[in-house]
């Protein structure tokens, strides 16, 4: 049974498996392939993706149960907060590797979407689900703190 | 990019014999030949290939008629920002445009690169000749031409933002403008470099990174993201014990997955080849595999660690080899009044994000390879091996690697070599192997347990006056002698006032493969050391960073002198801390550069909770400050993490840790704050990438210390079920 799924503003149908994780479909079926698999167990959140707004992890997320949700990833995530986010993670030169930094950057758009000032203690609670073996962490807490303010900034 | 017309090829020549005086005499093959001879030996079999783009400016510049500099990467870039390093080096001589200077990554090439080897934190250090010679050298072409064109002495010709200038008679030109003729000019041999203060870009903020947007616009960069027509994904069953062989398979349930193509043996276990990575899990999934034993490694942790206290104890038929040895009485038993110290480690696995992946094709005898490559002419060397071509018919695409802390720079290119095999089965459609997380927290080459018994006879003045070390640990590398073990203990400044030194190592070899990890024998050694100095400092009643002084005094040690100098200022070592914490420090030398931290900590039930280190760097000149507060941040957190939580542990020869959940890594919300300090220095650069790792855990052991009166002799910190840290979004 073919699937259709709302990804990036755009429905595209697939014929996967329902039980599928939808990392999977994301990155072989449709070719997105800044969501990464980095642990598939939803430890790392190198999958993070978008499905109706939430962050999620989508290497555990089977794709029949997001039919119908609509799915954002790294390369079709926009909006004023994804353009703060990435203009203080390229100030700080925040990633090293970069290999989870599609992932970090999925859950800080999420977060400020949520909590537009974060305290240090919002930015533990949405940030600890994303590992970084750079440790690139102290620069993406800074980051988060910079792209807030320049959202509260009127432009 | 411009042709290199024939005057400029034959001054190529010239100019690849200046760029290859270079590296012979310079620290790159003495250094790597210490650490890697298989890279080099490697590298050296592995000639054969021509410049692929031969430019006039030599293999490592490239410029392009519309001015834009492109730098040729020959080392891997797996985090450390080697790419933006590297291209400053040029860039500074060059005297070129930071905001038009790209960069690219070399693909294996020895006749064009020399060895491309990253490893040992040497990178800026083995390209501080050549890279700024090549730039000094490109620098002067341009200078020539504009002289030429203009008629004026080249002594009154400046070149600044890539724009060559004659100021006298107000002319000017971009390098576009000049490119032809500079391109005709013949590269002087020993070009002159620029005095330090002259510097505009090295050791400024200016030198940032330039991959960036790459990496936060999820843009398909890493091996993993590599897609190419008719490509097959790959997985491969291993024994789960180390030495198992495969015995027999079945895969009639495997090959009924949808999208599995096909499954074989090769030689580390039986692969499974699907049109897509979900299909090749759940056809390895599907396997049904017996595994043969016979020559597995059976015991458990705990077995290895009480053989290893035989054997440290003597109770053992190995013979030791010897790493330190001074004074006539050496091996006269210690008397008087001497403390005893012991310690023990545990396996550590790598776990970069990204695990392990390779692509490869083999048609005929050509082989093609993408990978995040620390070791590509090496990696081409074992690729020609196992598909029985030369190694001038294997091409290693380096791609960036999503981490690596060495898992990447093995000589024995195990998950490279596999790629090929399965490649070889699969009639020229391109592989791409993917190993899973398990596989790569199962599959071995972990940072080698080991057991250290030190004894030390106190003398009358409180300080050591004799050492007996003895070390167990597997050998890293298949031959030559096992000096890593123990690297950052021979050479300690508080072994150099001693009469006598008595320094063993046992290398004892077994199934389970070991390697490189992001600071090697210092990841231990700085812990024993250091942590063993404060409880020294303490039987003798004086302040530990009083206690080292006097030590480094002794030996004459410097730059220990000056870092914990400079680390007891930032700090403010001495004065009151908030009630419940307690302040630990530790220096230690590694990779050329020495690094202090002092790490401020209290304990939460048994949870060591680090709150902020201050880190001082002596690293030689610095070339790119942010880059390396940012690679000490980084060291940080990565020590803190082993520290806390790192064990990889056996039960009865099966990996008990298989992923994040059962080997929790540090996590945001644990993360200190770091201040770092680099010193000011005219010496040429050392090692950054690694030496940030080893002090942070001997500083948490000795806040802990402070803290409790308790030492602590193994790491990790957390041990067991009680350890995981599991974020809130699990």
């Amino acid at each position: 049974m073919p699937i259709d799924l709302s990804v990036n503003g755009r429905t595209r149908r697939v014929d996967d498996d329902a039980e599928t994780p939808l990392l999977w479909v994301l990155r072989d079926t449709l070719g997105l392939r800044g969501t990464r698999y980095g642990c598939g167990i939803a430890q790392c959140g190198a999958c993070t993706v978008h499905v109706d707004g939430q962050p999620v992890r989508s290497c555990t997320l089977p794709v029949g149960v997001v039919e119908s949700a609509a799915i954002t990833t790294i390369e079709g995530v926009a909006g004023p907060e994804v353009e703060a986010v990435r203009a203080a993670w390229t100030a700080r030169d925040v990633p090293q590797c970069g290999f989870c930094q599609s992932g970090q950057v999925m859950s800080a758009v999420a977060l400020l979407r949520t909590i537009p000032i974060p305290s240090d203690a919002d930015i533990d609670l949405a940030m600890s689900g994303n590992l970084c073996r750079c440790a690139t962490y102290n620069r993406i807490r800074a980051a988060i703190h910079d792209a807030a303010r320049a959202g509260s900034t009127p432009a | 990019m411009i042709e290199a017309p024939r005057t400029a090829r034959l001054a190529l020549t010239r100019r690849r014999m200046i760029l290859g005086g270079a590296l012979a005499g310079g620290a790159l093959l003495v250094g790597y030949g210490v650490t890697h001879p298989m890279a080099v030996g490697g590298a050296l079999l592995s000639g054969g290939g021509t410049d692929p783009e031969p430019s006039a400016f030599g293999s490592f510049i490239r410029i392009a008629p519309d001015g834009w500099v492109t730098v040729v990467n020959r080392q891997q870039e797996l985090g450390q920002g080697i790419h933006a390093g590297l291209a400053a080096l040029i860039a500074e001589e060059l005297d070129a445009n930071w905001d038009r200077v790209r960069v690219v990554d070399a693909h294996s090439n020895f006749r064009a690169y020399g060895p491309q080897i990253t490893a040992g934190s040497r990178s800026i250090a083995s390209n501080w000749e050549p890279m700024r010679i090549a730039g000094a050298a490109a620098r002067a072409m341009f200078v020539e031409a504009a002289a030429l064109r203009w008629q004026v002495p080249r002594a009154q010709i400046t070149v600044r933002d890539g724009v060559v200038a004659h100021p006298a008679s107000r002319r000017s030109a971009p390098f576009a403008e000049l490119l032809a003729d500079a391109a005709r000019r013949t590269p002087p041999q020993s070009p002159a470099l620029k005095q330090a203060n002259d510097y505009r870009l090295i050791g400024t903020d200016r030198v940032r990174r330039k991959d960036v947007a790459p990496k936060i616009t999820g843009a398909p960069i890493y091996t993993q993201d590599v897609a190419k027509p008719g490509m097959l994904v790959a997985m491969v069953a291993h024994s789960p014990r180390f030495g198992g062989r495969l015995a027999r398979f079945d895969s009639t349930d495997a090959l009924k997955v949808k999208g599995v193509v096909d499954a074989f043996a090769i030689d580390t276990g039986v692969a499974v080849v699907a049109e897509t990575s979900w299909a090749a899990r759940r056809g390895r999934d599907a396997l049904r595999i017996e595994w043969d034993d016979r020559a597995a490694e059976m015991r458990s942790t705990a077995q290895i660690v009480r053989d290893y206290h035989d054997i440290a104890a003597g109770r053992t038929d190995l013979s030791p080899s010897d790493f330190a040895t001074k004074g006539q009485d050496a091996d006269a038993p210690l008397t008087g009044d001497v403390a005893e110290f012991t310690f023990d480690f545990p396996y550590l696995v790598h776990a970069p994000m990204e695990p392990l992946d390779c692509v490869a094709s083999v048609d005929g005898w050509n082989v093609a390879i993408t990978s995040g490559a620390h070791l590509p002419t090496v990696d081409q060397v074992q690729a020609a091996r196992v598909a029985l071509t030369i190694p001038g018919k294997v091409d290693v695409e380096v791609v960036p690697a999503g981490g690596s802390f060495g898992r990447r720079g093995l000589a024995a290119s195990d998950y490279v070599i596999e790629a090929v095999r399965i490649a070889r089965h699969t009639a020229r459609r391109p592989v791409k192997l993917m190993w899973t997380r398990e596989d790569e927290m199962t599959g071995g080459y972990y940072r080698p347990m080991s057991h250290h018994r030190i004894a030390v006879q106190v003398g009358a003045d409180g300080l050591p006056a004799r050492w007996r070390l003895r070390s167990v640990c597997q050998p890293l590398l298949p031959f030559g002698s096992n000096e890593q073990a123990v690297e950052g203990m021979g050479n300690s400044p508080y072994l150099a006032s001693a009469t006598s030194v008595d320094g063993k190592l046992y290398s004892p070899r077994f199934p389970v493969p070991v390697s490189f990890w992001r600071s090697v024998g210092h990841s231990y050694t700085a812990m024993m050391m250091e942590h063993l100095i404060d409880q020294l400092a303490r039987r003798a009643g004086q302040d530990p960073a009083a206690y080292r002084r006097t030590l480094y005094r002794k030996a004459r040690a410097a730059r220990h002198l000056k870092v914990l100098d400079e680390l007891c200022r930032r700090a403010d070592w001495g004065c009151a801390v908030d009630v419940g914490f307690a302040r630990g420090l530790a220096v230690h030398e590694a990779m050329g550069s020495v690094v202090g931290q002092m790490a401020e900590v209290r304990l939460d039930g048994n949870r060591p909770i680090v709150r902020r280190v201050v880190a001082i760097v002596d690293c030689g000149i610095a070339v790119s400050p942010d880059q390396i507060a940012a690679q000490i941040e980084g060291g940080i957190g990565f020590g803190l993490s082993a520290a806390l939580y790192g064990a990889t542990t056996l039960d009865k020869g099966i990996v008990q840790q298989t992923n994040f959940d059962t080997q929790p890594m540090l996590r945001l919300n644990e993360m200190p704050a770091v201040e770092t300090y680099i010193l000011p220095s005219t010496a040429p650069p050392t090692g950054v990438g690694e030496p940030g790792v080893p002090p942070i855990a001997p500083a948490v052991a000795n806040a802990l210390l402070a803290l409790t009166g308790r030492p602590t002799n193994s790491l990790p910190f957390l041990k067991g079920p009680g350890a995981s840290n599991l974020g809130p979004m699990a």
